[in-house]
């Protein structure tokens, strides 16, 4: 019955979202608040709708209702309650949902914001209902995750057990969050084409909305991004954080489009320029989204990490992607030359800087893009089948972005209107200089020396000393007592913190992956028990491998013990291979050593036999130096992103609209 | 400059397509050479011809591992046959397969052709889908009336 209520809440979203839809044209039409509170009314119903349906979702996945076509098929009453929970997105249908959720809730806070104006706000609602309708029908007629099973089985069919794993639980409602958030920058966008003018006051406070928005999706998405790619570094085994794989590029694309957004939206906030800009990007950003969703979901491209994949569907979805931003574009197109922002603007200045970081981000995009779907051009024109692996992208959109880190600190330290060049110069100096040591060292510390990882070294701790540079600069840290330093460290408002943190972070996450990339160490062996593999400065002892039980699994499970070869504290890991019955599959579970920033990582391989006979298991073991710092760098990167957006809270008073996020 | 434009509007627009020429020609340039040498093509085994597919260079070799062809060495070495029911290569790997790799699925293979027009891989993919068939596998066996559902076994 409640599975019903279920099902009943997603239609009576979709109907609510098309209300909404309807409300908010009719209300812009006549310019009536009455309906434009109805239709605002109808966003916050649809938004509590779908929580509803979800809700209902969950709980199904809790008590294991298998009547439930899509409980049957993703879950087991053996699994643990948060798997079973986090099953309801793990599937085509669930995840189809939480999407919903997530643009109506968006929505919802959207409709609740105050000191919007009234055809901005409404255009935008009005948009935002559109979008609902569409992923909401989507849902509702085909994919609906309340279908019921006659019979209903005994025992479902389990979820694949890899995506049985914390990181995976959460990652999903992150990446969404990012996604979807997207969303209602896409509808200010559109309702700002529409409402636009060429006014002088009109971007700037459309600006201010879009950027919050910007930010705060932008921030999900790089956690539901690192939270992925930590998950698929420790979880499949492989040794390797980021693949270059199609699904990987889908989320990697919104969110180089969100970076960009959320930097070109400053400036139209500041000086009212690059509106038409800001507004493109931020229907890219969005489009993006929906092209990610396409391409995981369609099977299109071949990847590792497909999921849930349908081709049917998918080629709804390009439908979905297709009309909306086929209509946005086309709105673009012929609103945009009437929607002069003005302010004009010297090339050396801030917003001259964040212009070159637009274009440096823009064309590091296209190049992913055109790697993504470059498979996809040439198998339609040719026939040929084709990928375009890692050393595509090492070679285009790492050297893009390696100018673009060159470049990077002089932006902050720019003034607007007006740089001094020549001033900022001197300024970063010392970074430079402390720059060029740190290459220096790097090219010294590692064996084997390689230039260009030294050079790439260098660069990440360019970015991090450039970034303090900023901070130094504003505080005026030796240049008065350090109590004034202080005092003005506390009175720098929180956003400056933010991109100082934003840019470090960067710069933390280059050099963790500029030092994993270039000096981790792989070894491999079949190892009896007391037997070792050494991995540079590591080697790892197999001490012994038991049988183990878990709640829907067995396994084998290794005990290793990791020590530096020439002595220090040893430590023992445990790595397992897990064979999990209700799917018949076998998973690996990696064992890991935190030495400070390196990561040793154990594999546990398939069991054989040593020449003698007695039982031994293939040992794969990596040293991964200064791992540690590829997932810190894009939480300190997230971080700066929520100071950011604290600091707006302050002065916008969007305090509770955002808690409601 | 006296031949710069006179008009800020206008030499703006310069300034705009003078930042924006050498970053765009980078781009394009980087791509275009990047495509040329390293996008990787998909074979069966049966299309795997020696001038299409030379010794040496980086492939991707796809098909269905033949039942009962793999064979475990020491060291972690594994050697197996790669069918597409028309021609069947041999394939040595070393290091751990995927756990979804099992004989008479489909499986891809990236690495290069030996002289011996033996395949040496250095990955075999795997994705997480549990129905884990290539797209282009499947395709292929379709395309040569090979394709049957999932899960059975090919015949042998």
């Amino acid at each position: 019955m409640i599975v019903e209520l279920g099902a009943f809440a997603l239609v009576l979203a979709l109907v609510l979202s098309a209300l909404q839809t309807a409300m908010a044209v009719a209300g812009r039409m006549r310019r009536s608040p009455v309906l434009a509170g109805a239709a605002e009314g109808a966003a916050i119903a649809a938004a509590l709708a779908v929580a509803v349906a979800f809700g209902v979702l969950i709980l199904a996945f809790a008590v294991s209702d298998f009547s439930v076509a899509n409980v049957a098929a993703n879950s087991h009453t053996d699994k643990p309650m948060l798997y079973k929970v986090a099953a309801a997105w793990g599937s085509h249908e669930g995840s189809l949902v939480l999407w919903c959720l997530v643009l109506t809730v968006f929505g919802a806070v959207l409709a609740r914001a105050r000191n919007l104006s009234f055809g901005l706000k409404i255009s935008a609602v009005g948009t935002q209902g559109m979008l609902g309708v569409l992923f909401l029908a989507f849902a509702v007629f085909t994919s609906n995750p309340f279908e019921r099973l006659n019979p209903a089985p005994f025992q479902g069919a389990s979820l694949n057990p890899l995506l049985q794993d914390p990181a995976l639980a959460f990652h999903p409602p992150m990446l969404y969050a990012g996604y979807v958030g997207f969303s209602v920058c896409f509808s200010l966008a559109v309702a700002a084409l529409i409402e636009g003018r060429a006014n002088a006051s009109f971007w700037p406070a459309w600006g201010r909305w879009v950027r919050p928005w910007a930010l705060a999706s932008w921030s999900l998405l790089t956690v539901g991004i690192t939270m992925g790619a930590f998950w698929a570094y420790y979880e499949l085994g492989w040794g390797g954080w980021w693949f270059w794989d199609p699904v990987e590029n889908a989320s990697f694309m919104p969110w180089l489009a969100g970076a960009a957004l959320l930097h070109s939206a400053v400036v139209t906030e500041r000086r009212g320029a690059l509106a038409g800009w800001t507004t493109f990007l931020a229907l890219l950003a969005f489009t993006f989204s929906m092209l990610g969703a396409f391409l995981v979901r369609s099977g299109v491209l071949t990847s590792v990490h497909a999921f849930a994949v349908d081709p049917e569907r998918g080629m709804m979805l390009l439908a979905v992607l297709g009309v909306t931003a086929g209509a946005a574009f086309a709105l673009f197109a012929w609103r945009s030359p009437q929607l002069r922002g003005g302010g004009q603007f010297a090339p050396v200045s801030r917003e001259g800087a964040l212009v070159l970081n637009n274009l440096f981000l823009t064309a590091a995009c296209a190049t992913v893009l055109l790697g993504t779907l470059y498979p996809l051009i040439l198998e339609a024109a040719s026939g040929a089948t084709i990928s375009v692996g890692p050393p595509y992208f090492a070679l285009t959109f790492v050297p893009l972005m390696a100018v673009a880190f060159l470049i990077l600190p002089a932006g902050p330290l720019l003034a607007w209107k007006r740089g001094d060049l020549k001033g900022v110069g001197q300024r970063l100096a010392v970074a430079a200089g402390l720059a060029i040591l740190v290459a220096l060292a790097g090219w010294m510390a590692f064996e084997p020396r390689k230039a260009l990882s030294a050079a790439g070294i260098g660069l990440g701790g360019w970015l991090v000393l450039g970034s303090l540079a900023e901070v130094a600069e504003r505080i005026r840290l030796f240049r008065t007592g350090p109590a004034e330093s202080l005092r003005r460290a506390r009175s720098l408002p929180l956003g400056s913190w933010g991109t100082v943190l934003a840019h470090a972070g960067l710069g933390v996450f280059v050099l963790g992956a500029v030092v994993e990339t270039g000096y981790r160490v792989e070894a491999a062996r079949t190892v009896a028990v007391g037997e070792t593999v050494t991995a540079g400065r590591y080697s790892v002892r197999l001490d012994g491998v038991r049988i183990v039980e878990g709640p829907n699994y067995l396994s084998e499970r290794g005990d290793l013990t990791v020590s530096l070869r020439d002595g220090g504290a040893a430590r023992v890991v445990t790595a397992e291979r897990r064979f999990f019955p209700a799917g018949g599959q076998t998973t690996t579970e990696v064992g890991l050593d935190f030495r400070g920033l390196d990561d040793v990582y154990v594999v546990l391989g398939e069991r054989g036999q040593t020449a003698a006979g007695a039982p031994a298991w293939s040992v794969r073991v990596w040293w991964n130096p200064w791992a540690r710092l590829i997932f810190l760098g894009p939480f300190i990167m997230a971080f700066g992103g929520v100071l950011s957006l604290l600091d707006r809270r302050l002065r916008l008073g969007l305090g509770k609209r955002k808690a409601a996020t | 400059m006296s031949w710069l434009p006179k008009s800020p509007k206008a030499r703006r627009r310069l300034w705009v397509v003078a930042a924006v020429t050498p970053v765009l020609a980078l781009a394009v340039g980087l791509s275009l050479y990047a495509m040329r040498d390293s996008v990787t093509f998909f074979f069966s085994p049966s299309e795997a011809t020696a001038d299409k597919a030379p010794a040496g260079r980086v492939v991707r070799l796809g098909g269905l591992v033949e039942a009962g062809s793999v064979a475990r060495g020491a060291d972690g070495e594994v050697a197996f046959a790669v069918t597409d029911n028309v021609a069947t290569t041999r394939v040595v790997y070393q290091g751990d397969l995927p756990d979804l790799f099992r004989e008479g699925q489909g499986v891809v293979a990236q690495g290069a052709f030996l002289p011996d027009r033996s395949f040496r891989a250095t990955q075999v993919l795997a994705k997480h889908d549990e129905n884990y068939m290539p797209r282009e596998v499947a395709d292929r066996l379709k395309a040569k009336g090979e394709w049957r559902p999932e899960g059975e076994a090919p015949r042998s």
